[in-house]
């Protein structure tokens, strides 16, 4: 002990300690992000599938990722067709193409879902060849996706805190800008929402196991599917769009049919 | 004393029950007084009435709702039926309206009649004064009672916010947060009077029990106080009425209240409650159960107040990231109290002054019981005209984001575009409506001149072709020909013979105002055109007389 205090002003007592600061942030990011990846991988796709990935890469995304998915080269601006691919696991493929985002129909502020250009069989081969290029988060499991198993009102919670800003305390969606927007989430399947949350694509943040664990992305997916089934208790849910709807109802239906009566009560004089 | 009462001895049962209770309250004599009122027939006329059938719907359906809403925010957790919240910490305010919604009969279907109610009660307040500005009801004698329909629709705008923040659910919560922003953008005091209010810092634990005290028995009271004395003015200033034949300043045409408009408002008062019942049972309004109990940290998207509200919550999205100084230490935040607090101020200080405004430029202190047709006060139309698109441009920032994803444009244009017509919107609405305003009266000098033209082509005898005009009958063309065009008025000296500058001004404005106007048709000319229908054409072009 003595020791040490005797060479506290040594001059390379400070590198040390910078050293040991750097290796214990080090360690325990390493430790932290091991966490995360421990489950990124646990399909096995066959080299088959892998090659028939490729070839089907090659053939619909290399355009803009580049041959091996290693992106296009950035124009002046920064711009860049498209990102690469690296790491960016089977799941952000199986949202992308699984719901027809990707291939892009035209550039834009963001892409845009539209009917699937793959075949489920096709989507799983181009997951496997750009899972093969790097680690990344994978396609989850059934069991994580199994709405009876999650808590409604537990996910209820965690999507108003995490979710809600963008896309809606009734999850109709929202805009961001610059003509981006976060969609409604009715109609989304359960796998979809979670690849989303897993790799947030487009613009919306990555929600990683660490931040929202997997079991309580099946809570938000149970919260979701919930308030999807249930309807609306009210009657007509006019988009779940609040007061600006509820607002066009009344000044265009509800004032206009009581100036029809107005009119009619008032019809046979003056 | 009694000789006159005892003399008629009435013949039946009922007969004799009726004498017994008008001998002693005097009804008959009430009833022969407002019985006898005579109200004239316009479909315009009846939003006043929709706005006082609303508020007696608001108040049976509050009553209701008072029977079983709890205004306490102690924290609970939820264990009603409604799955998705199971377990939820919340406030017993807001575990009360979910019980209300969902537990308790008829529950939902009140609330929702309630909050329909609402905005059905502060359209048809908003509607009704639009129809008094447009036809110039609120001249001399009504000045005071328009000054009174002001009071009354910020009272409305009051019960509707103190309302809407009582579920403690996310969404009042954010326009509650909202409005304690605002309130601690108030320069030194700001912050003291949030503290107050929310009885510590926000959103504290008082918040929703001294609304609920307000919404239901102050901001009510002073509503119920307001229209006692509103209808009370209109008993004693007559209704207003539209011009045509027989219809003059010191009369009223029209129907008795006893017995048909009796029968007509009572059965007018079940149509509205019929149609906001149907809204109601068939429209889901606020559905608190989707936005979750209040909690500071999330804010939804998508997240506005009530229509009434919303053209303030425009401005604030309108308003650029600009305006923050620091002043002796002090942060002075005028981005958010500016757009909170100037439109809104500018609006109703206009809105309030208005008669008076009119009354100086025109310098016309008679008293009108005719209204104008719109058309016949383009510079009133035109300036009511502006004043709904400055509200309508706000009005729209409030739905900027919703706009901006059903139409697929930017978020940032819709803004820029609107900042744009902030300013420039009410300029072009003056410009346009008065135009047309003064085309449509051109129209109307055509027609009562010329008739109607009907396109039947006719060859005279030395060959000239003409088109045959109809002639209107009397009681169109009293119409268009009986209306008041005010002149130019320039500035007057004043006694010792200055020209004072606010005389001036006056002066400017009213040239500004009736520089462009038609002239009524003179009778005159309109014998000269029926008589002569061929060569009166050129000199009754002349005949409209220009300010120039």
């Amino acid at each position: 002990m003595k020791a040490l205090s005797q060479r506290r002003r040594h001059p390379l007592a400070a590198v040390a300690l910078l050293l040991l600061g750097l290796l214990v942030t080090g360690g325990l990011y390493a430790v932290a992000g091991n966490v995360n990846e421990a489950k990124a991988q646990t399909t096995n796709f066959s080299a088959q599938d892998i090659e028939e990935g490729e070839k089907l890469f090659v053939a619909n995304c290399a355009t803009c990722h580049g041959i091996g998915a290693v992106g296009a080269p950035q124009g002046a601006h920064g711009n860049q067709a498209g990102p690469a691919l690296i790491g960016v696991g089977a799941a952000a493929v199986d949202f992308q193409v699984g719901t027809g985002r990707m291939p892009m129909q035209m550039s834009g502020p963001q892409a845009q879902a539209k009917p699937n250009q793959f075949s489920e069989e096709q989507t799983m081969q181009l997951a496997a060849y750009v899972a093969s290029l790097g680690a990344g988060p994978a396609i989850p499991e059934e069991d994580l996706l199994d709405v009876a198993k999650g808590d409604p009102a537990a996910g209820g919670e965690i999507f108003r805190v995490n979710c809600a800003m963008c896309h809606n305390a009734s999850a109709a969606g929202g805009a961001l800008t610059r003509g981006k927007f976060a969609p409604a989430l009715a109609g989304v399947s359960e796998a979809h929402i979670y690849e989303a949350m897993a790799t947030g694509p487009q613009n919306m943040p990555v929600f990683s196991d660490a931040n929202i664990s997997p079991e309580e992305k099946r809570d938000v997916i149970a919260f979701l599917k919930t308030i999807e089934e249930q309807g609306s208790p009210g009657g007509f849910s006019l988009g779940s769009l609040g007061p600006v709807s509820e607002g066009l109802l009344m000044w265009t239906a509800g004032l206009g049919i009581v100036i029809a009566f107005t009119i009619w009560l008032t019809q046979r004089s003056s | 004393m009694s000789a006159s009462t005892d003399t008629y001895v009435p013949k039946t049962r009922v007969g004799r029950i009726t004498n017994f209770v008008d001998t002693r309250v005097g009804g008959s004599s009430i009833v022969k007084e407002f019985g006898r009122k005579i109200f004239p027939d316009h479909w315009s006329f009846m939003f006043g009435e929709v706005a006082l059938y609303s508020f007696v719907i608001l108040l049976l359906s509050g009553t209701f709702l008072t029977f079983f809403f709890d205004p306490s925010m102690a924290e609970t957790h939820y264990d009603g039926v409604y799955v998705p919240l199971k377990g939820v910490e919340m406030s017993v305010a807001y575990q009360s309206t979910l019980d209300i919604s969902f537990e308790i009969r008829g529950g939902l279907f009140m609330r929702q009649l309630h909050h329909w109610s609402a905005l059905m009660f502060v359209a048809s307040v908003s509607f009704h004064m639009l129809r008094v500005f447009f036809t110039g009801a609120f001249r001399r004698p009504r000045e005071l009672n328009w000054v009174v329909g002001c009071v009354l629709l910020i009272l409305a705008l009051a019960a509707g916010f103190t309302g809407y923040s009582l579920p403690d659910d996310l969404l009042s919560g954010n326009g509650l947060r909202i409005i304690d922003g605002v309130i601690k953008g108030i320069p030194l005091v700001g912050t003291y009077i949030s503290l107050l209010l929310f009885g510590g810092e926000f959103p504290g634990t008082d918040i929703v029990g001294r609304l609920y005290v307000l919404h239901i028995l102050l901001v009510p009271a002073l509503i119920l106080l307001m229209i006692a004395v509103h209808l009370f003015m209109v008993v004693v200033h007559k209704h207003t009425q539209y011009p045509g034949p027989g219809r003059s300043e010191s009369n009223v045409v029209g129907f008795p209240i006893g017995p048909v408009y009796a029968a007509k408002a009572g059965g007018f008062f079940f149509v509205v409650f019929g149609i906001l019942a149907v809204i109601a049972a068939n429209f889901q309004i606020l559905a608190i159960w989707d936005y979750g109990p209040y909690d500071p940290s999330p804010v939804s998207a998508g997240t506005q107040p009530d229509w009434y509200i919303g053209w303030v919550d425009g401005a604030l999205r309108l308003m650029p990231g600009v305006g923050e100084f620091v002043i002796f230490g002090r942060t002075i935040s005028l981005n958010v109290l500016l757009p909170a607090l100037a439109p809104a101020g500018l609006l109703f200080t206009l809105m309030f002054a208005w008669p008076w405004i009119e009354r100086w430029v025109t310098k016309d202190h008679r008293e009108h019981h005719i209204l104008d047709r719109p058309r016949n006060a383009p510079f009133r139309t035109g300036i009511g005209v502006a004043g709904i698109v400055f509200y309508s441009v706000m009005w729209a920032a409030a739905s900027s984001d919703l706009i901006a994803t059903h139409f697929h444009v930017s978020l940032n244009d819709v803004t820029y575009w609107l900042r744009a017509l902030f300013f420039l919107g009410p300029i072009l609405g003056f410009i346009v409506t008065r135009r047309i305003c003064l085309a449509l009266q051109r129209k109307d000098r055509e027609i009562a001149l010329h008739g109607r033209e009907t396109g039947r082509i006719v060859r005279l005898p030395h060959g000239e072709f003409i088109e045959v005009h109809e002639p209107l009958n009397d009681y169109k063309l009293y119409r268009l020909v009986n209306f008041e065009s005010p002149e130019v008025l320039p500035a007057q000296p004043n006694k010792a013979g200055h020209i004072k500058r606010s005389e001036k001004l006056r002066g400017s404005l009213s040239r500004f105002f009736f520089e462009d106007r038609v002239a009524p048709v003179t009778r005159a000319e309109l014998e000269a055109a029926h008589s002569h229908h061929a060569e009166v054409e050129a000199p009754a072009e002349k005949a409209e007389v220009s300010g120039r």
